[in-house]
This record gives structure tokens, sequence and C-alpha cells, in this order.
């Protein structure tokens, strides 16, 4: 296991993050859905499979939230089993509207998931983002996060997202972006790189929505262009090709899913010019 | 919520159609022979509603208490409640349901309804609950080990319930009519979630609501 992480991993596609420098893998892994089994130990097992071959491709980014039902346990029983992968890059989230709620919150988060911390920790949908993001940047000079983020997900307030990485020291946002949900790039996109803010992209698939959508269609030529054998990769790579984009967090629920998401992260990545013809094809459809 | 419009249901869907129904799977091994248990007691409250015995009725009536209140703990609050947060919610609504139950049930006048219209319709709920419900899941490619019991699982009990307290009279009526509103509820609950699942199966609870509905609509213009 150990020999192929490292063959893949030196091959892979990887972003800085703004603020410190360091360097993410394109390709990371969400939790919405895919994740919230329950009580079910086969499932939960499956799940742990998707996590180790997350990590055997190189992968870094796991993403979840509170909100996600019992995602958090999930994560945490494939951290266990995985004997704590060093290399995890954790992101999670505190989603409560009482705020003083949201240290506890974060705390039982963090007991799901069996870290010392968290590397990044998002104030979920903009959800009592004023009182949230004080207490996360005192969190971070304490040592008690690395990063402080704030997501958004299907184009919901970008107004006031934008107005929020325009005054707030923010080191990550999460907003949605894929072949069709393109508003992003109007301003958000090019402000996270004026700003130095790091972009996670969540719904590159709209759930899966958009690859049903496209299934019923041949790849195009310019798929093997650049390295794509299937929609899914065509999909991240857009994504992912954007400059200001660091990270995106499909998720899955299946390790040959996983395995073609993480493909993605290699090879050839769309020009400017190739965006817009993949672009343009994808809205024909 | 701000820009709860550009919100659909959807977006409240937090599981997937397997993991849902894997519910049922899971519950089914866990809980047998309980499904046998309710089985029989159902097939024995069919047969007092089809005699119009009175005593089976009461009891009919305790047993679905009994058998709301083990839904509320056994399938909402240990099972489903892990992966939809609203289902902590549903739960405690059963219990106040099996509460409702067992106060119709403690007092001595419940008796079969005079209303041939309302014992037919009840006795088609009840039926579909005991024999149709279990075996619908088959129609939809899933296995017989997630079927859906009566007495387990939410869908049939509260189906069967609509049934008995059609074939029944109780006092007060209001206290009855709430406990018909109360499974009437349930089953639009689970319509939407059916629904929003993209499963046609949605149609089964919806129905059953509408006959209940339409059972005692023309009851009570006949009076």
């Amino acid at each position: 296991m150990g020999s192929y992480a490292q063959a893949t991993a030196g091959s892979l596609i990887t972003r800085r993050i703004p603020s410190s420098g360091e360097a993410l893998p394109v390709v990371g892994l969400g939790s919405w859905i895919t994740f919230n089994v329950g009580n079910d130990a086969r499932a939960r097992d499956a799940c742990a499979e998707v996590v180790r071959a997350f990590f055997e491709a190189g992968g870094r980014l796991i993403d979840s939230s509170p909100m996600y039902g019992s995602s958090q346990p999930t994560i945490g029983h494939a951290l266990a089993k995985l004997q704590q992968p060093a290399t995890l890059f954790s992101a999670e989230k505190v989603w409560v509207g009482d705020a003083a709620r949201g240290a506890a919150q974060m705390e039982a988060s963090r007991g799901f998931w069996g870290v010392p911390r968290f590397d990044l920790m998002q104030v979920h949908n903009l959800l009592a983002w004023e009182a949230h993001l004080p207490r996360l940047f005192e969190m971070k000079a304490r040592g008690r996060l690395r990063y402080v983020g704030i997501s958004t997900s299907e184009g919901r307030r970008h107004a006031e997202l934008e107005r929020i990485m325009r005054t707030q020291p923010i080191d990550f946002v999460q907003l949605s972006y894929n072949l069709l949900d393109r508003e992003a790039e109007q301003r958000l996109l090019p402000l996270a790189q004026e700003r130095g803010i790091a972009v996670l992209v969540n719904r590159p698939f709209r759930e899966g929505a958009l690859l049903d959508q496209l299934a019923r269609h041949p790849l195009p030529g310019w798929a093997k262009d650049i390295g794509c054998e299937h929609w899914a990769q065509v999909a991240l790579k857009f994504a992912v090709s954007h400059p200001g984009v660091t990270c995106a967090i499909p998720a899955t629920s299946q390790v040959a899913h996983l395995r073609q998401n993480m493909a993605a992260a290699r090879g050839p990545l769309p020009d400017a010019a190739l965006r817009a013809r993949m672009a343009r094809d994808v809205a024909a459809l | 919520m701000s820009e709860w419009w550009t919100y659909r249901p959807s977006d409240f869907l937090m599981f997937a159609p397997r993991t849902y129904w894997r519910l049922f799977e899971l519950h089914n091994e866990t809980w047998w022979p309980a499904q046998a248990i309710f089985f029989a007691l159902t097939a024995l409250l069919v047969v007092g509603v089809w005699r119009r015995h009175g005593p089976t009725l009461r009891v009919g009536v305790f047993a679905a208490a009994v058998a709301w209140a083990f839904v509320a703990w056994a399938f909402l609050w240990q099972r489903y409640a892990p992966i939809n947060w609203a289902a902590s919610g549903f739960a405690w609504g059963f219990a106040a349901q099996a509460l409702g139950l067992l106060a119709l049930s403690s007092r001595s006048a419940v008796h079969a309804t005079p209303s041939r219209g309302r014992r037919a319709g009840g006795l088609a709920l009840l039926l579909w609950a005991l024999l149709a419900h279990p075996a619908l899941g088959l129609l939809f490619g899933r296995p017989w080990s997630q079927a859906e019991a009566i007495g387990l699982a939410p869908d049939p009990t509260a189906i069967a319930t609509l049934g008995l307290l059609l074939c029944v009279s109780g006092r007060p009526r209001v206290w009855q009519g709430l406990l018909v509103a109360g499974a009437m509820v349930w089953l639009a609950v689970s319509a939407a979630t059916l629904a929003t699942m993209g499963s046609a199966q949605a149609a089964v609870p919806a129905a059953a609501a509408l006959l209940a509905g339409a059972a005692l609509w023309r009851a009570r213009a006949a009076q």
C-alpha cells in the first residue's frame, strides 16, 4: 500500500492553500448522503473501504458536517480502521444557530472523527457566521484549528458570501461549481484569487444528477485529450482546472467511483479555451 | 432559513434510498419473530372486525397502541433517527399517537361502527396492511428481507390503524378524529419522503389516506 500511494501521490495535481502554501490534491472526498449509513455495520465497512482507496490514491481532504446525519461517525470508523492516516486533512463545519453551542458541537464532531484537532473548520451555510467566525479565528490563534472557512451550496447567498470574503480573513470558502452551475466564475472565484482564499468545490456532479444526464451521451473527442475515460472525470477536471479552485470534494460510496474521481487529479487539465468548449458542449447536450 | 424559496424537498433528503430500505432489513433481522406475532394479532383483529365483536375491537385498539409505541422506539428512534434528524420528532409523534390509542382502548365505549361503508374501507386497509404491504417491496425490486411488516414498520402500522379506526366508533368522537388525523399525517410525511426518493411507492400511503378520508366523508354524508 505504501509504494502505491507514493507512486500515485507523486503524479497527483495539487494546489497550494494561499494562506499557508500547503499543498492539497485537487480532488478530495465529500460525505453528504453517501456516508450517512446509520448503524449499518456492513455499510460502514464499505465506506471505510472507500476511504482506504482514497488515501491509497493519494487523497487528503475529507469534508463533513454535523448536518450530514451519521456521516461523521462513519468517517471516524474508517479512520480508526486505517489507524489515522497521517496525510489526512480534516475539513468540518459548525452548524448551529446559537453560537454559544458551537464549541460543544465542534467538540462532538472531533470525538466522532477521533482526531486531536481539525485542520479546517467552516461555518456551514453561513449560519450565524457573525458570531461563529470570531470564535473560530480565536481557536486558530490558539492552535486548536489550522484554517477557518465558510460554506454555502447551490448558489445560495452569494452576495453575502462575497461580503464575507471581502471583509473577513478567512482561509477557505466552499461553494458549488460545475459544468452547468458556473455563477461562481463571475465574482467569487476571481475574488478568492484576489484575496488569497482557497476554494473547495461541492456538488461537482450536482449530486449525481449531472452524471445521470450526461451518461446517455458518448464522451466528446476532447475528453481523451485531457485523459478522461468517464464523464465524472470530465466534470471534475472542469471544476478543478479553474485557477481559483483549490480542491473539489465529490462524494461516493463506491470504491470504483472513488478511483475514477481520483484519476481526475492526474494528467492534463483543460486550458481556458477547452474549458469554454467543454461548458458549451455540455450545455448543448 | 434564508432564501427558503430556493430549497427543494430533495435538499432535505439526507440519505440514499438504499440506506433507507436497508433500515427495514436490519430491523426485521433484529426483531424476528415479532413480525409473526403482529401478523397473527392483526389476523385475529380482522376476524373480530368482520364479526363486529366489540371486545376484540378494544383489544385491537390496545394492540395498535403497543405497535405505535414500539415503532416509535425501535424503528424511528433507534434506527431512523441516526440518518434523519427529523425522525426523533416523528418518534415523539408516534409516542403521542400510542398514548391516544391507549386512552381510547381504556374506554368501554369502543364498539363496531354501524356504517357499512366505513367497515368496508377499514377492512380493505387492514387487509392491505396485513397481506399486501409487506410484499410491496418485491414489486419494486427489493428483497423480501426488506419487507415492511405491520407492527414493526411505520407505514403498514399507520394504514392498519386507520383501517381499525374506520371500523370502530369510540367516544369522544373528536378524540378518535385526532387519532385518524395522526395516522394521516404520518402517511402524508411518508408519501412525501418516498416521492422525494423518487419511489413510485409514494402512491401507497397517499392512496391509503385518501381512501380513509373518502370512507369517512361518505359515512358522514350518509348520516
